[in-house]
């Protein structure tokens, strides 16, 4: 009796242990795939900091050489830009005017239509009508810039030639490419600033309605003064797309380096004077193909800082009603 | 009121006039012989048929590579991480990334892929890995939105049973995220699809009469083509040039659509 009692045991136990020791196994191959696979995670998201960090060894080792001829400060102040007669004229203002007067007529026109678009769609439209609008509008943000670049030459500056004559504007300038741009940038600011707007409290609107107020005097009076940082970093957002915007000004706005404030003239932005040179017209390594790195950099350091900056507003301004 | 709707209408307007141009200056450009047809400098005999075969070349790489590394890097933010400085610091990083502008993306494949990993070839591969990079922001962000979105309760299901981490990624949060990540790798490859200064700095070549056979190939994508076209001196191209946009906006379109067609559907889901 005991003895069959002890065999039975026994005879229980074999498959048990077996079992232990195969959960045992399979929990020991479960744990090392999950460490394998968290590494190979971590792998991935490194690749981030690695671009990151390769862009800006990059721009300042590439630069170095450039910078070596041409003093930081002169580059930044000197208002003649060309570097292929001579290392003297390496004043980058020209490229950086022409830039900044595309991405004003951009910043400008795209926060018109984009802050209008936002309050509409926001305070006025029925719900139907905003689901029919706002993907219609997204699109505009999907079309490729080669493409705006083409609507700008053939179709946006002709307009203009007719209106203002055609020694007045000239066939590639800085407003058609600023106006299509602006179109271009207006979904992104038009989301933003909904964003900024929806989060602006009910009762803030609620209050404003029972002293009386009527819907447009909520929307300009109370949403907008609210939502204004809101805004405000969508306009930083936008203008700083419209810097590092190159198909549509390479296209439609010339190759001109131009100190002048008229957008009707040609001139040259950053972007398009680094795809100009890099596209092949400099040998490697010669001083001109040198001061694409330097102007890259600048690009990089200045809408580096306009994201930051954007992000910052709108961080801060997400704590003020949280 | 009236200003408000009005900046509704001039954005629908100014789409329906780019639509139009177009439309008026390629269709009698367009016809089945212009996509089959390789580029030519007679404009009545050029056709998009390189330029085609690199931009879906470009695109399927760009797929291949950017996929697996934008989904990890999700995967690993949103389940795997703790709130450590470092990791903080990667999604700083990563939404910094996405307001880079792409041509210093141009600038940092030509340097690291094409003079570098490729020594001197301005192939399809360098391409799609400098796209690859352009568009990561945009897949990480995507996924780690859809990521979010799985309830948590998903997920302690499966940790009471007994699953651990990896396996609750598996079999739970991926498949859930599924259709938010889709959409927003539609979007990413639309993108690389539709850009072209980066291509513009990579690859020199302007007139491509072949379709890339091969990783290692010398390629041109639709938008350089389309660049290509509309500064050609003759001015027929220009036609030629907005046929060319008609199958590139053709192409984007669907994919905008598909991308938000899959969203809208995953979106009303909770509400069945």
């Amino acid at each position: 009796m005991a003895a069959s009692n002890t065999m039975s045991t026994t005879t229980n136990l074999r498959p048990n242990q077996d079992l232990n020791d195969r959960v045992a196994r399979r929990r020991r191959r479960q744990q090392t795939e999950q460490r394998a696979v968290s590494v190979l995670l971590f792998l991935a998201a490194m690749i981030s900091i690695f671009t990151t960090v390769g862009v800006v060894v990059l721009l300042v080792s590439q630069s170095a050489g450039f910078f070596a001829e041409v003093s930081v400060w002169n580059f930044l102040t000197g208002t003649d830009w060309a570097p292929h007669l001579s290392p003297e004229k390496s004043g980058v203002l020209e490229l950086v005017s022409g830039t900044l007067l595309v991405a004003v007529v951009a910043g400008i026109v795209s926060l018109t239509l984009g802050l209008g678009a936002a309050i509409f769609l926001s305070e006025y439209a029925p719900e139907k009508l905003r689901r029919i609008l706002k993907p219609i509008l997204e699109v505009l943000a999907g079309i490729p810039t080669v493409v705006y670049g083409y609507f700008a030459l053939t179709f946006v500056t002709p307009i203009f030639q007719t209106l203002f004559g055609a020694e007045q504007v000239s066939i590639f300038n800085a407003l058609s490419a600023g106006i299509v741009m602006g179109l271009m940038i207006m979904p992104m600011v038009s989301t933003l600033s909904e964003d900024a707007m929806v989060a602006v409290p009910r009762s803030l609107r609620d209050a404003a309605y029972a002293l009386g107020a009527t819907r447009f005097e909520v929307a300009t009076k109370v949403v907008m003064p609210a939502a204004l940082s809101g805004i405000v970093a969508s306009f930083i957002l936008a203008m700083s797309r419209a810097i590092g915007e190159t198909m549509i000004v390479k296209i439609a706005a010339g190759a001109q380096p131009n100190l002048t404030l008229n957008p009707l003239e040609s001139i040259q932005t950053m972007t398009a004077y680094v795809v100009q040179i890099s596209g092949g017209e400099a040998a490697q390594g010669s001083f001109e193909y040198k001061t694409i790195f330097a102007v890259g950099l600048l690009l990089f350091v200045m809408t580096l800082g306009m994201n930051i900056i954007g992000r910052w507003v709108i961080s801060r301004f997400r704590q003020k009603y949280e | 009121m009236v200003g408000f709707v009005l900046a509704v209408v001039i954005g629908v307007l100014g789409l329906a006039a780019l639509l139009v141009d177009v439309l008026v200056d390629g269709l009698p450009f367009f016809s089945w012989d212009f996509i089959s047809a390789y580029s030519s400098y007679e404009p009545s005999k050029a056709g998009i048929l390189g330029p085609l075969g690199g931009t879906l070349w470009i695109a399927a790489l760009t797929a291949l590579f950017s996929i697996p590394i934008g989904v990890g890097t999700a995967i690993y933010l949103e389940e795997f991480a703790s709130k450590s400085r470092l990791n903080r610091l990667i999604e700083l990083n990563i939404a910094n990334l996405a307001g880079v502008p792409s041509v210093i993306y141009g600038l940092l494949g030509l340097a690291m892929f094409v003079q570098f990993l490729f020594n001197g070839g301005r192939n399809v591969t360098a391409g799609a890995l400098t796209m690859t990079l352009l568009v990561l922001p945009i897949v990480v962000i995507a996924s780690q939105e859809a990521i979010k979105a799985v309830p948590a309760s998903y997920r302690d299901a499966a940790y009471a049973m007994g699953a651990n981490r990896w396996q609750v990624v598996k079999s739970v949060v991926l498949p859930q995220a599924m259709p938010g990540m889709m959409s927003g790798i539609i979007l990413a490859l639309s993108r690389a699809i539709g850009e072209s200064a980066p291509i513009l700095i990579i690859s020199s070549l302007v007139v491509v009469t072949f379709v890339p056979t091969n990783p290692g190939s010398s390629f041109t994508v639709l938008p350089l083509q389309i660049f290509t076209w509309i500064g050609h001196q003759n001015p027929e191209f220009r036609g030629i040039a907005a046929a060319a946009i008609m199958v590139l906006l053709a192409v984007l379109l669907s994919m905008n659509g598909v991308a938000i067609w899959i969203r809208s559907k995953y979106q009303s889901r909770p509400e069945q």
